[in-house]
């Protein structure tokens, strides 16, 4: 078994054992990045250099018998819409195309301060909008297990550096789905925390009420460990929670007997795929066998959430991305007055996604429309933050399906943009509601593709929903299988700006 | 609302700051008039009574002490800057020059 083929938990213990040098798992990962990006276009910047600093560092300092954290040595990709001081932070737009933070963000702070080798930052939907990475300014992501299809998205290229085995954990960002989507359509673990559990510091906001950085890995355990280095509150995020992390790694095996688990009726409805909905149930049953009290749950005013989302999000993106305007950061269109400037920046380097969002959260922010629409969106979204409180009143842990549909083709929705809002809407009522929210690997579809579902715990549930995704990955055949390799030709890498 | 949006899409990009190409605004005034119209959906729950959800965290904020601490120097505040000129952002000229002449006394 080839180094990169191993779990994040195995190459810590590897490392930490003294059996392997951080040196060799960063040249084994490079070598697997220069056969697997060439095809799939995972990052927006390649690191390679920067990645092999980090990893002679730590290795030096292992020899000196420095402590150092578990994740010491093993490496990790950046998803570019967190500020990263001295790298190039795109968010896959034109309009950021050459931004270079001039600080951190604490997530990626974090993550410099205990040693994890950086191999880059990967590819997403313009600003995180969008559900399959091909609204990226530059090119979409191809799925490693099958390129003519989109890895879900916004967070494409983490979830497929990671499922290429390019790296072993990479961090992505959730407003609506763009963690589990993708982690459901590459056969990942990929959590949304609480809100205000991770530190937004220096994450490019989209829709402020709603975005949260979290994990995408190839087990629960590593999901856990990464979870463990970024939780907890940050002077410099005032929506940060202040409750205590516990070490979410920790005694993972969990006995489901007495756990209450509801199977949401909305998230395994007639329209989904038929396969998707049995894997669902299957985990179910599994539970149920081992001692869960299993029932089904309706949330029934989250039939709303796609419609209140599509209004809350683009209203809050609308004034996010007032900022650009060719002034501070950023390309800028030259002319003649300071509003035909700010028109042709926004208008020139601005993708038609992002474009159409800022016209829809203007529209539901103007005079006339508010309380028609962003007041009334406002309102529908806390009666689907009832529903949760009333469902998990008498249910531990809520389950459906992470994706209607496994990965579909490139280019099929693109067209439409209604159609690929639709592919959000297993996911979008948690992140209304805020709570803590995973996709797990369910199994390998008959079109030869993986399938997701979705578990949902009450505020400050990781810990739990974290247990049982191990339960549910012991009682299969361990963590989720990655694609079969390809055979290519792989050109040079060299670190970028 | 009516099917034709062109005229809202005129507006809103105004307010938006968005140069859009005759090609983008026809695109737009179809595709804004679809999204709004299944978004309208929301307005069939009724609400009464209920107060909106700006977010969902009931904790107050995070507060420190008000002192001062050390900012970004300047130099890489204004790295990023498309246009300097020495400590300033430039932008096109803002007033016109008659303006200028009254103000500036």
């Amino acid at each position: 078994m080839e180094l990169y083929e191993k779990t994040a938990a195995e190459l810590s213990r590897l490392l930490q054992a003294g059996e392997v040098s951080s040196v060799e798992v960063v040249r084994s990962f490079m070598d697997r990045i220069k056969k697997m990006e060439p095809y799939l276009k995972a990052f927006v910047t390649h690191t390679p250099g920067l990645a092999l600093k980090t990893a002679a560092e730590v290795d030096e300092k292992r020899r000196r018998g420095e402590s150092l954290h578990p994740l010491a040595g093993v490496p990790i990709a950046v998803k570019d819409n967190i500020c990263t001081e001295g790298l190039r932070t795109t968010c896959a737009s034109r309009i950021l195309e050459n931004y270079v933070p001039p600080y951190d963000a604490t997530v990626y702070r974090k993550i410099k301060e205990v040693g994890m080798p950086v191999f880059g930052k990967t590819n997403m939907d313009e600003f995180a909008m969008g559900s399959s990475t091909e609204h990226s300014a530059f090119y979409p992501t191809r799925n490693p297990w099958d390129p003519e299809r989109v890895p879900g998205g916004s967070s494409g290229g983490s979830a497929v550096a990671v499922a290429a085995a390019m790296v072993p954990l990479a961090l992505g960002s959730d407003t609506g789905g763009s963690i589990r989507l993708p982690a459901s359509m590459c056969g990942l673990t990929g959590l949304r925390p609480t809100f205000g559990r991770v530190s937004r510091y220096g994450l490019v906001a989209f829709a402020s009420s709603l975005d949260q950085v979290g994990p995408l890995s190839v087990s629960a355990q590593d999901n856990a460990l990464l979870l463990n280095l970024i939780a907890g509150s940050d002077p410099a995020d005032s929506t940060s929670l202040p409750d205590p992390v516990p070490d979410y790694a920790e005694r993972l095996s969990v006995d489901p007997s007495g756990l209450r688990v509801g199977l949401i009726e909305q998230n395994v409805e007639d329209g989904f795929d038929s396969e998707v909905i049995a894997a669902v149930k299957k985990a179910a049953f599994l539970l149920e066998r081992r001692g869960a009290e299993v029932g089904v749950v309706s949330l029934p005013r989250t039939g709303y959430g796609l419609e209140a989302y599509y209004l809350i999000a683009p209203s809050e993106a609308s004034s996010n991305l007032g900022r650009y305007d060719g002034v501070r950061h950023g390309i800028c269109l030259e002319d003649e007055t300071v509003e035909s400037m700010f028109n042709r920046t926004r208008g020139g380097g601005f993708g038609a996604e992002v474009k159409r969002r800022i016209m829809i959260g203007t529209y539901a922010l103007s005079a006339g429309y508010y309380d028609a629409y962003y007041l009334q969106a406002m309102k529908v979204r806390t009666l689907i933050r009832r529903d949760y409180e009333t469902a998990f009143k008498k249910f531990d842990l809520l389950i459906g399906a992470s994706s209607p549909t496994t990965a579909f083709k490139i280019g099929e929705k693109t067209d439409d943009p209604l159609q690929m809002y639709l592919s959000d809407i297993c996911n979008i009522t948690d992140s209304l509601a805020g709570v803590p929210s995973i996709s797990v690997p369910s199994g390998l579809h008959s079109n030869g593709l993986p399938m997701g579902l979705q578990l949902t715990a009450p505020p400050l549930g990781e810990s739990l929903l974290l247990k049982v995704a191990y339960f549910l990955e012991q009682e299969g055949e361990g963590p989720f299988p990655r694609p079969g390799s390809f055979t290519s030709e792989g050109g040079s890498l060299s670190d970028e700006a | 609302m009516t099917d034709d949006f062109s005229k809202e899409v005129e507006y809103v990009a105004r307010l938006a700051r968005l140069k859009l190409s005759p090609e983008e605004k026809a695109i737009m005034s179809d595709q804004l008039s679809s999204i709004l119209k299944t978004a309208q959906r929301v307005r069939e729950l009724d609400t009464t009574g209920v107060e909106p959800t700006s977010h969902v965290i009931s904790v107050p904020a995070l507060m420190r002490e008000d002192e001062t601490r050390p900012s970004l120097p300047l130099n890489r505040v204004l790295q990023n800057a498309p246009k300097r000129q020495k400590d300033f952002f430039r932008v096109p000229r803002i007033t016109d020059r008659q303006d200028e002449e009254t103000n500036g006394r």
